[in-house]
């Protein structure tokens, strides 16, 4: 499965970044060989509409699921619009700590 | 000729002045004046209360509403008959305001700017625009005959900015006669679509810390509109003498002092005009109203 995880910095030991629309790095992980290919977000300089713009990026890379703090209403409109499943991080983990947590189905979906 | 009154910090008294500025210059209180004569001041002037999002000069100057008319963004619509889902509506804003999921096309009313690029740039000719109300006009005579009008923001809706504008376009012409703008407080986007075409800006500061560093802000704001300003002192005494040093310093003009008085607030706090509760102040405004005139070199529309 491909999933997004939102990042504080680069890799896989980065510390996840609790924003989802302004969060500063998206790690894109292949949840089955747990490798990652990051990118920094291109909505996080936006006005505003930055969750809409982030989400549609989300959509463009064709990931199944997006992991995060939070996420905007606006953002969430458009990843349920998308058919991409939502899940919640604590505060302090990293990268790698938040995949293993969703490959062991620990994550709380947010609907 | 059209003052507007602004401050940078919220709750200086921008309406409070504003007020007692609209209505020292009415018949009643230019009765003693030699303003009296003044081209500008044969008909009482318009009162336009821009700050949409908190309006309250009508607490002071009791107006009685005989005009309303919506304040409206055209906001698009797409027709899903005719859509491809090609996405270039969602390219071409500059706002994130249109999406494109897969087969939906979504639209974020409270992000449109009203701009009309989706609806332009569609290939199918699938967009047409709606009219999205964004909040409400309100105008009529007040206080003195005073020519009163407020816009007032939907509760939820972000924009101020479109119900201003059309707030200053539906109330008319400004020749002949003293337009004074209630402006919202700050240094932001209602803040200058309010001050945009004034040919005065009155900035209403208190004397402290907090006081000062807006009104810098303020000043910054108005000098890049350029804007001819100058600066009431309310709350007088209250503080320390930043702000005198800043005027000072900067050559802002000192138009008038307010002092820090128990019976200002206290009628202020029961809707009371500033000039009801201390109408000798009356001159004072005069003053202040002949000095803006002479310093913008005469009248202009």
């Amino acid at each position: 499965m491909k999933i997004l995880v939102t990042a504080q910095s680069e890799g896989l030991d980065a510390l996840i970044d609790m924003r989802f629309g302004r969060g500063a790095f998206y790690c894109v992980v292949d949840t089955e060989t747990v490798t990652c290919e990051s990118q920094a977000n291109p909505a996080i300089n936006a006005s505003g509409g930055a969750g809409v713009q982030a989400a549609q990026f989300a959509e463009e890379l064709k990931v199944d699921a997006v992991l995060s703090g939070h996420f905007g209403p606006k953002a969430a409109d458009v990843l349920r619009a998308a058919g991409i499943s939502m899940f919640l991080l604590g505060d302090s983990e990293t990268v790698r700590d938040a995949v293993s947590r969703f490959n062991a189905g620990q994550l709380q979906r947010f609907d | 000729m059209k003052i507007a009154i602004a401050s940078g910090k919220g709750g200086t008294g921008k309406t409070t002045v504003a007020a007692a500025l609209a209505l020292s210059l009415t018949e009643e209180f230019l009765a003693q004046s030699t303003l009296k004569a003044h081209t500008l001041l044969g008909q009482p002037p318009l009162f336009l209360d821009c700050d949409v999002e908190a309006p309250n000069a009508h607490l002071f100057l009791n107006p009685e509403t005989r005009r309303e008319e919506p304040a409206v963004l055209l906001i698009p619509e797409v027709d899903e008959a005719k859509c491809t889902h090609c996405g270039v509506c969602a390219q071409v804003c500059q706002y994130h305001a249109i999406a494109v999921v897969g087969k939906h096309v979504m639209v974020f009313p409270q992000l449109c700017h009203a701009c009309g690029s989706c609806t332009l740039n569609c290939p199918e000719g699938a967009i047409h625009e709606v009219p999205h109300t964004l909040g409400m006009l309100l105008g009529g005579p007040a206080v003195g005959n005073i020519d009163f009008a407020q816009g007032v923001l939907n509760v939820g809706e972000p924009m101020a900015v479109p119900v201003i504008t059309q707030l200053k376009r539906w109330s008319g012409a400004a020749d002949g006669r003293v337009i004074i703008l209630d402006s919202p407080p700050g240094a932001s986007c209602p803040v200058v679509a309010t001050l945009r075409g004034a040919d005065y800006v009155v900035l209403v500061t208190e004397p402290t810390p907090f006081g000062l560093h807006d009104l810098r802000l303020a000043v910054e704001m108005v000098e890049a509109l350029r804007i001819p300003l100058g600066v009431v002192i309310n709350r007088d005494g209250m503080g320390d003498d930043g702000v005198d040093v800043f005027c000072r310093q900067h050559g802002l003009p000192v138009l008038m002092r307010i002092p820090f008085q128990r019976e200002f607030a206290e009628g202020i706090a029961r809707g009371r005009n500033l000039l009801e509760v201390a109408p000798d102040r009356t001159v004072d405004f005069h003053r202040m109203f002949s000095a803006i005139v002479e310093q913008i070199g005469g009248v202009s529309s």
